[in-house]
């Protein structure tokens, strides 16, 4: 690959490329186009999406119907097809890595940052076309090495998705695949964000000021600096986790350890809970980057299917940056079990209260637009508005954990697990979901079908409620997360039977999939075709152009006028790259 | 044998700390309640009243100006600061902070493993023996010296924590291996163990039963097994249970102490040794 590479920058020049004819190769694999590399982006991260979700639905028979063989497919992994314990911890540390780091964050950002932000600012491409094509392909390879972990002798890594030392140090070769895919995958993070940022702020065409921008190029600069800034400290780790493994050093490792009843000979004097600092110095800010390019989609879809202005669209964008800013003093919340004292933990319960603040002000200005709109129900207008009541469950539940009082009890239980998946799959994934919808008669010129669509829409806002409600009564009668089998203890086996209803809505949330990705692959081909190249009344500067958008994107000159949701006195929307009224 | 009501909702509580807890949480669950349904009466309002229909048309104006919001986010704001200044702050410091005097508390140690729990109490003498790491061996999971005086009426319980009703107990969490974490449910009790440090906890049990000591921090590949028993007593039931480890520690003394060396291992070795 890297003799591709190479030639390619020499052999391509970048602005004289229209119109002539690029081997396949160059156009679809190794292209600079950042459309081309949004939609690799785009399809890499739903095949991992599904395939961590396939993690999850088998340990989801396991956790139903503990050690019975899973029917049909069970002897594909053990002999006796009982879901076995080192599997069932693999699969749910690869199940949060691969959701996190290798499905929504490349979905959010790689994707719909790439394809959308350049457009949205005007411009012809990325700032740093081939740092793009290496961001994904860096990307590419850190998700073989997540997935090529399972064939490892002792399968892939097994210490959760937050690889706590000493365990992780301690545990078998999957880890050392864990953090080097890590070190790649943070790597293509941090040359996807720099591009984002300069992108957006220099390539901006004439007109188009910062608080022009839509409220998706806003929400994806910001993410790119939480990535930039928050994501260094983890790679730092990830290396000093990987020289604990492997070269004898004890950066997390305290002195006298004993593991399986041999005395671990390493030189000590570290200690594990420097992990979790640096880890979760990361981990929090990545959660905004899980939520911000969702919270962005969502507000472009409500600008247009309501007809009218976005409400309080500074507010807004203030809060969207204050919210960047507070993700950075909070992360000791996932901390507060550890032995933190009454000073670390009032600062970090003070400021997990105020970072709720400009949470709340996003779901009240979306809801405030609803008031005296005219809703066009749409597809994606009906992901968008599920994602308000989905966010507000996910952020309200965020409160008891939040308080290091009421955290004493829910800490580390299902509760944890209802809470962080109400905003990240009924949240950010249905805001996803929503813009691919949206933004699918731009990318292929085609409409998905709206009554596929509908099937989808309502098939999966049951089923996902029913398998993240019941875990807020798993979390309160006390039941711990990443357990095997429940029913050893006895409060376990008293809420075993909301397991069992949770399995049942995850199977069935997997099969409302179904009509999705069939629209998904049917549409680009047999889709209704769009008959203008805005079909849903778009005000931003994507709809400026042809869809699908031609290579560099717009023929014509474009030039910005006026904010991005604005409406002529005849309730007519009127786009930023129009000039007259 | 008592069992405990367990269901889809908290855990019975018999700990002079629980109620608070539990207080606090059932206030939170009000407040995210009545919230959440205000926000959806709303929002299902706005979707029928507001929906694309002939002769409705949206209000582009932007005159609309909304001071009922602004009331609700200080409302929250105020919300939030109560429950931290009046609630989770000095909860938690009453919980971590305001430990019961020593000479007053029932003190033990609590040594987490792959995947057990050793409870070790000090004796008559109310003082530790030492730990050596090199004495550590199957009988002798926490290392504990016998020729020390301190520890030589020092009790091991395997994975059985008994404590009295109405006392005050102290348990110094360690861990030998991995990060482990205590979590008593029914006492409202939950703390990490983390390796090369000692943690205390304190609480004190209201109500006699059995119940469970969990691990709620991922331990490796059993750790759901990582089940433990955590038994309150009356006051007599306990002294009558401690006599009775004390006869059966000197009925074994009399057996020679193992000389057995700890073996010394690699991370790669133990790697293997799985």
């Amino acid at each position: 690959m890297s003799q591709d590479t190479h030639n390619h920058s020499h052999g391509h020049d970048h602005s004289h490329s229209v119109g002539h004819e690029l081997p396949f190769w160059r156009k679809y694999i190794f292209s600079t186009d950042h459309k081309v590399i949004g939609l690799q982006y785009g399809i890499t991260a739903v095949f991992f999406l599904l395939f961590g979700f396939g993690l999850m639905l088998l340990m989801r028979w396991q956790l139903a119907f503990p050690k019975q063989a899973i029917p049909l497919i069970g002897k594909l992994f053990t002999e006796d097809g009982v879901l076995s314990p080192e599997l069932y911890n693999q699969f749910g540390a690869m199940h949060g890595t691969i959701m996190v780091f290798l499905g929504v964050v490349p979905l959010g950002v790689g994707a719909f940052g790439n394809y959308l932000l350049p457009l949205q600012v005007g411009a012809q491409d990325m700032a740093f076309p081939k740092l793009n094509l290496l961001s994904y392909w860096v990307y590419f390879i850190g998700g073989v090495i997540m997935l090529a972990s399972f064939f490892s002798p002792n399968g892939a890594a097994a210490s959760g998705w937050t690889s706590y030392p000493p365990l992780s140090v301690v545990a078998d070769n999957g880890q050392t695949f864990w953090l080097i895919g890590m070190v790649f995958l943070i790597t293509s993070s941090l040359l996807g964000s720099v591009n984002t940022i300069v992108t957006a702020i220099q390539l901006r065409v004439k007109g188009l000021s910062f608080m022009r921008w839509p409220v998706l190029v806003w929400a994806q600069v910001v993410t790119a600096f939480l990535l930039l800034l928050a994501f260094p400290p983890l790679e730092a780790a990830g290396v000093l986790q990987l020289m604990d493994r492997l070269a004898g050093t004890s950066f997390f490792l305290p002195s006298g350890l004993v593991v399986s009843g041999e005395a671990l000979k390493v030189s000590g004097g570290g200690n594990p809970i420097l992990w979790q600092h640096l880890f979760w110095f990361l981990a929090h800010p990545e959660v905004y980057v899980l939520i911000l390019p969702a919270v962005g989609i969502v507000g472009e879809i409500i600008a247009v299917n309501t007809k009218k202005p976005l409400y309080g669209y500074k507010t807004l964008i203030y809060s969207i940056i204050f919210l960047g800013f507070m993700s950075f003093i909070v992360w000791a919340h996932h901390m507060f079990m550890t032995g933190m004292g009454v000073t670390m933990s009032t600062f970090f319960q003070a400021t997990t209260m105020i970072i709720s603040v400009p949470s709340i002000i996003i779901l009240t200005t979306y809801l405030l637009t609803l008031w005296g709109s005219s809703i066009r129900y749409t597809v994606p207008m009906l992901f968008a508005i599920a994602f308000l009541p989905m966010f507000a469950i996910g952020g309200l539940t965020g409160l008891p954990l939040g308080l290091t009082a009421s955290d004493i009890h829910l800490h580390d239980t299902y509760y944890v697990i209802g809470h962080f998946h109400y905003v990240v799959a009924p949240g950010s994934l249905f805001a996803l979901m929503a813009g691919v919808y949206h933004w699918y008669p731009k990318i292929t010129g085609r409409f998905m079908s709206d009554t596929l669509g509908k099937i989808h829409f309502w098939l999966s806002v049951v089923a996902i409620n029913g398998v993240f409600m019941p875990m807020f009564f798993m979390g309160m009668a006390g039941v711990s997360r990443r357990l095997y089998d429940q029913t050893i203890y006895a409060h376990g086996a008293a809420a075993q039977p909301l397991n069992v209803f949770m399995s049942y809505c995850a199977w069935a949330l997997a099969v409302a999939q179904l009509p999705f990705l069939y629209n998904m692959a049917t549409s680009w081909k047999w889709g209704k075709k769009i008959e203008s190249n805005n079909p849903w009344g778009g005000t931003t500067l994507e709809w400026a152009t042809a869809s699908p958008p031609p290579h560099e994107n717009f023929t014509t000159p474009v030039e910005v006028f006026r904010g991005p949701y604005e409406y002529s006195s005849n309730k007519k929307p009127l786009p930023q790259f129009v000039q007259e009224a | 044998m008592e069992h405990p009501h367990y269901g889809f909702w908290l855990p019975p509580n018999i700990s002079t700390n629980g109620a608070e807890i539990d207080n606090l949480i059932s206030v939170l669950h009000w407040f995210m309640a009545v919230l959440f349904v205000g926000w959806a009466v709303y929002l299902v309002y706005c979707l029928v009243r507001f929906r694309e229909r002939p002769g409705h048309e949206a209000d582009i104006s932007g005159s609309a100006h909304f001071s009922l919001p602004k009331y609700v986010e200080i409302g929250i704001i105020i919300f939030e600061a109560i429950s931290l200044i009046f609630f989770s702050f000095p909860i938690w410091s009453k919980v971590k902070k305001d430990f019961p005097n020593e000479a007053e508390a029932l003190v033990v140690r609590v040594t987490a493993e792959q995947f057990a729990w050793t409870v070790h109490y000090a004796g008559k003498d109310g003082k530790f023996g030492q730990l050596k790491i090199e004495l550590i061996d199957g009988t002798n999971p926490v290392g504990l010296d016998r020729e020390d005086p301190n520890g030589k009426d020092d009790i091991l319980s395997p994975n059985t924590l008994n404590i009295p009703v109405n006392k005050p107990i102290i348990a110094k969490l360690a861990s030998k291996d991995v990060i482990h974490n205590f979590f008593l449910p029914v006492m409202r009790v939950k703390q990490d163990i983390i390796p090369g440090m000692t943690v205390p906890v304190w609480f004190q049990a209201t109500q006699t039963g059995k119940f469970e000591i969990g691990c709620a921090q991922l331990c490796g590949v059993g750790h759901t097994q990582m089940r433990g028993f955590f038994n309150v007593m009356s006051q007599e039931e306990f002294e009558a249970w401690y006599q009775e480890e004390e006869k059966s520690l000197l009925a074994s003394s009399t057996e020679p102490i193992s000389g057995k060396t700890l073996k010394i291992a690699k991370i790669q070795t133990i790697k293997e040794s799985k």
